[in-house]
């Protein structure tokens, strides 16, 4: 049984107070004493060239304290936008990138690209005068579609990218997997295509940024995820300011998803802004301008085939995808459709051969890079769609096929470079049929059929990669940095603690768990620690929050922190008890020699070792510790989930009637916190199978570019969710934690598709899955049936 | 420019504003109640619903002006002297937050929700009535379990004031 506050107890969370009563501190509610606002001047054309810019009149408006353009930008030396992970092609040559610049001088890729930004007093004077600068633009045709882009018939967009391939990517053995499907006594070919999706944290992205002339000092407020990654790109490669003099402050911010990692044009404009203007500079994106510039995520085409043996057995896996990067690469795009993608292709079977080719193409739309799941929900996709495919067409069980072609032992080596280390895939899936009463369902389907609706039942069993990532292992596969985390711990000479961590919450909850690990070890009450992130001036260093790494990177820096305070405090004790090192322990908040009534309280410890008075021979005063926690390996998250759905045959409605989902995250800390990872995940990953969809025109013009256009989950398109959690414990890592921020998005897309086309006897449907779609899906199969 | 005048939890005010300012904006900015909250630009997400005269509105479809004379409660003012109203300990209860950025605008609209429709409010009509707020992060589990707790001890709060 879980200590009260302590490792898998279900505490409430400590962060609810301010947010419940409005006192939360986002970017936006930051207000400062001298503070503009910046307005961007943004393309309203796909692809387009800058010849001029004129912004006399602009200039002369009220309030209007400059307009600054990218020629000022990189007349100044500021950098260009990094992608910070090198992918080479397969036959080495290294990725072709183009130049992205935070404003751009010369030639716009997308519609929503910032070309200018106006600084001006208040909001309205900043927003009328960006409408009044005047740009010179003259249109070119915008290239749309990946198979246009990469025919040779399409303009080349960057100079460097020919036929406006990034890279041209394998990982695997082509020969074995052809040899494969040469032998299979059966065959599945699939043509899927992966939903654009836009992640719409509910907090837009905002900046404000300030120069201190008297201590030559940048101080930059940002809706981050990583602000130390921020600070040191900011510096080391925009060169907007140095990085000891730039102190990037990631306060509350409302949801990431991934999209709040990058670095992107509005806050260094903010920054070199207020050194130009010597002024305060704030921008809060607008909902709409969030479509248009927030990185996008997805968007995939990708023809598989799969080889099964007589035995129905999986003997090979060929992969070929085209992954959109949109206009220009953003910071791990690189790495999402490749190392985060085909690494995780070989779901939980068994497979003996795999190959994979990922082609990466530049497009006339938004940067696209990591977002809930990045990579892993597009592989999760394709392999459960191809189970289920090939269970139909081979006639036999799908569950059954699955489970015979489970990985049963660990630690498993894949063909695409990862060793899951530890797992229970059968168990994961009996507890899904069970909670889901998968035996009952012909029952719920022949009594929905005499309601005239079409009822369906499919699932879907993941692995993903958390814990990302191994810096050695990620540096030779192309990383820019390492993937390690940081943290330091802090007791105070009254016993309080302060935990500094280089992870960052956006809703994730850590300053409830990460107390949670000191008050499991130390026996003391919640109340007594505080958890600093988000803030570069006290945390020294850390990667951040992304990859469902906090738990298993940025709480295992925590635990290793906690290992050295833990052994200096007995030290102390044992030396001021007359004991050995070896008898102390420490319970309920107080340092005891073992089977004697000798002890110490907690905090008489901690004041003993500042006072300095009575220490161990040789020990420095003071109770701080730190960590630099380099992972081992990734952790293997996985599951199964499975989607009840019910439609209506007139309408194409799709109604989510039952969603079960059970996990192995590993070591849960806190299972109210995790419960609520995996229904934030379902949501999205079923948004993106029912309602979410990216739609351009041919144009370049974003169509769905508002919350009016662009349907966002709401609460009665979604039910409330069945889920359990099956802890295998991960081997590698000092918590044994996995990661559950994203299962969900990644898991759940292919179970309500399964369900989809099992109801209505269709052999694919693309996302989303729309009301639409589903009735011409329909239709059509009737019209097929009816000419049989 | 305007010359306005409303109560905002509980307090008078009076402002010379822009014609054109929002309610949200007055209140955020002009009165620096940060706790209501911008999520889009066409009210559809509901980050920004405060009551007007009793009634949850989402402050972002209304002019400052047009709100002069009434009385507001915002997020801030929500719980009067108590520490907290039922439905903000109701969402902390039942972690019906993750981020907090829809949070006041899903526990304003709950308030009402629940005045509106009391004992008969279930979980088909809760989801129903949420169609005008949009949570990113709980996937509304926990949001509509928070309002089911909420409308459940408000009840029986309500039943043993009128016994």
């Amino acid at each position: 049984m879980a200590k009260k506050d302590g490792i898998g107890a279900r505490v409430l969370r400590r962060e609810d107070k301010r947010f419940i009563t409005g006192a939360g501190r986002y970017t936006d509610d930051i207000v400062l004493a001298d503070q503009a606002y910046a307005a961007f001047v943004r393309s309203p054309y796909a692809y387009a060239k800058v010849n001029g810019i004129d912004a006399t009149a602009a200039k002369a408006m009220p309030g209007v304290i400059d307009v600054l353009t990218g020629e000022q930008l990189v007349g100044d030396g500021i950098g260009n936008i990094i992608c910070g992970w090198t992918v080479n092609s397969k036959d080495g040559t290294p990725m072709a990138m183009g130049q992205y610049r935070a404003l751009e001088p010369e030639t716009a890729r997308y519609v929503g690209q910032a070309v200018a930004v106006v600084i001006a007093e208040t909001q309205a004077q900043a927003q009328a005068a960006m409408e009044a600068v005047d740009v010179d633009w003259e249109e070119m045709p915008a290239v749309m579609d990946m198979e246009h882009a990469i025919s040779g018939n399409a303009a080349q967009l960057h100079p460097e990218a020919d036929k406006n391939i990034i890279f041209d990517w394998e990982i695997g053995n082509a020969d074995d997997v052809d040899a494969a499907l040469d032998s299979a006594a059966h065959v599945v070919e699939l043509d899927i295509t992966n939903n654009r999706l836009v992640p719409n944290a509910l907090e837009t992205r905002a900046a404000v940024a300030t120069y201190n002339k008297a201590e030559d000092h940048y101080t930059l407020y940002t809706t981050s995820q990583n602000p130390h990654v921020a600070r040191l790109v900011l510096s080391a490669f925009y060169q907007v300011a140095p990085e000891h003099k730039l102190r990037v402050i990631a306060p509350d911010v409302g949801g990431g998803f991934g999209s709040k990692i990058y670095i992107y044009p509005e806050e260094i404009a903010c920054l070199w802004a207020s050194m130009k203007t010597k002024r305060s500079v704030k921008w809060t994106s607008t909902r709409t301008e969030a479509f248009l510039t927030d990185a996008h995520g997805r968007d995939h085409i990708t023809n598989a085939k799969m080889a099964f043996d007589a035995d129905h057995k999986i003997i090979g896996f060929k992969v070929d995808t085209l992954a959109n990067l949109g206009a220009y690469m953003s910071l791990f795009s690189s790495a999402t459709p490749t190392y985060l993608y085909a690494t995780l292709l070989s779901g939980q079977y068994n497979m003996p051969a795999i190959h994979a080719n990922v082609r990466a193409v530049y497009t006339n739309t938004v940067p696209v890079d990591a977002y809930r799941g990045a990579g892993r929900p597009e592989a999760t996709y394709l392999v459960e769609r191809m189970m289920e495919t090939a269970a139909r067409e081979l006639g036999v069980d799908a569950t059954e096929l699955r489970r015979k072609n489970f990985v049963q032992s660990f630690p498993h080596e894949t063909p695409v470079i990862m060793t899951y280390d530890a797992g229970d895939f059968g168990a994961t899936l009996d507890a899904a049929m069970d909670h889901a009463d998968w035996k009952g369902f012909p029952a719920r389907k022949a009594e929905a059929a005499r309601r005239g609706k079409l009822r369906g039942i499919g699932m879907s069993c993941y692995i993903e990669a958390c814990g990302i990532a191994p810096s050695q292992a990620v540096g030779s596969l192309g990383a820019g940095v390492g993937l390690w985390e940081s943290a330091e711990v802090r007791v105070n000479p009254v016993g309080t603690f302060e935990i500094l961590t280089g992870s960052h919450s956006h809703g994730q909850g850590h300053e409830t768990t990460f107390a949670q690990l000191v008050s499991d070890r130390f026996g003391l009450p919640i109340e007594n620690v505080a958890v600093i992130h988000g803030d570069t001036d006290k945390v020294q260093f850390g990667m951040g929050t992304y990859g469902s790494r906090s738990g298993a990177v940025g709480m295992s820096a925590i635990a290793r922190a906690l290992d050295k305070v833990e052994a200096k405090a007995k030290a102390i004790a044992a030396h001021q008890l007359e004991a050995s090192v070896e008898d102390i322990i420490i319970e309920d908040g107080a340092v005891k020699v073992e089977g004697t009534n000798k002890q110490l309280l907690w905090h008489e410890v901690c004041l003993g070792a500042y006072t300095g008075h009575n220490l161990p021979e040789g020990m420095e005063p003071g109770l701080k510790e730190g960590s630099f926690y380099d992972p081992v390996n990734f952790t293997f998250p996985a599951g199964t989930y499975i989607c009840e759905v019910e439609i209506d045959p007139a309408t194409g409605v799709t109604d989510i009637v039952a969603f079960t989902a059970a996990d192995d995250f590993g070591r849960v800390i806190n299972p109210m916190i995790v419960e609520g990872q995996v229904h934030g995940g379902l949501a999205q990953g079923i948004g993106q199978a029912l309602l979410e969809g990216t739609a351009y025109d041919d144009a370049g013009q974003l169509l769905s570019a508002s919350f009016m256009d662009y349907t966002m989950p709401r609460a009665d398109d979604l039910p409330s969710f069945a889920i359990s959690t099956h802890e295998t414990i991960c081997p590698n890592n000092p918590l044994g934690m996995k990661g559950c921020g994203e299962a969900g998005a990644i898991g759940s897309p292919p179970a309500v598709i399964n369900a989809i086309t099992d109801a209505i006897d269709v052999r694919e449907l693309s996302m989303p899955a729309t009301p639409a779609k589903v009735w011409a899906a329909i239709q059509e199969a009737g019209v097929a049936e009816a000419a049989e | 420019m305007a010359n306005i005048s409303m109560t905002v939890n509980g307090k008078a005010v009076n402002h010379d504003v822009e014609d054109r300012t929002l309610l949200v904006t007055y209140i955020r900015e002009t009165l620096g109640h940060t706790g209501t909250h911008v999520g889009c630009d066409t009210s559809q997400c509901g980050a920004c619903v405060v009551h007007v005269d009793g009634k949850a509105v989402k402050s972002c479809t209304m002019l400052a002006a047009q709100a002069s004379g009434s009385e507001i409660t915002t997020i801030e003012g929500l719980a009067g002297d108590n520490d907290l109203h039922p439905v903000q300990a109701a969402f902390r209860e039942n972690h019906g937050l993750q981020c907090g950025f829809c949070t006041p605008g899903m526990i304003m609209a709950a308030t009402k929700m629940i005045e509106k429709h009391g004992a008969a409010l279930d979980e088909a009509l809760i989801r129903k009535e949420l169609e005008g707020n949009i949570c990113r992060c709980t996937g509304y589990h926990n949001i509509v379990k928070s309002i089911q707790a909420a409308a459940h001890e408000m009840a029986g709060a309500a039943k043993v004031a009128a016994e």
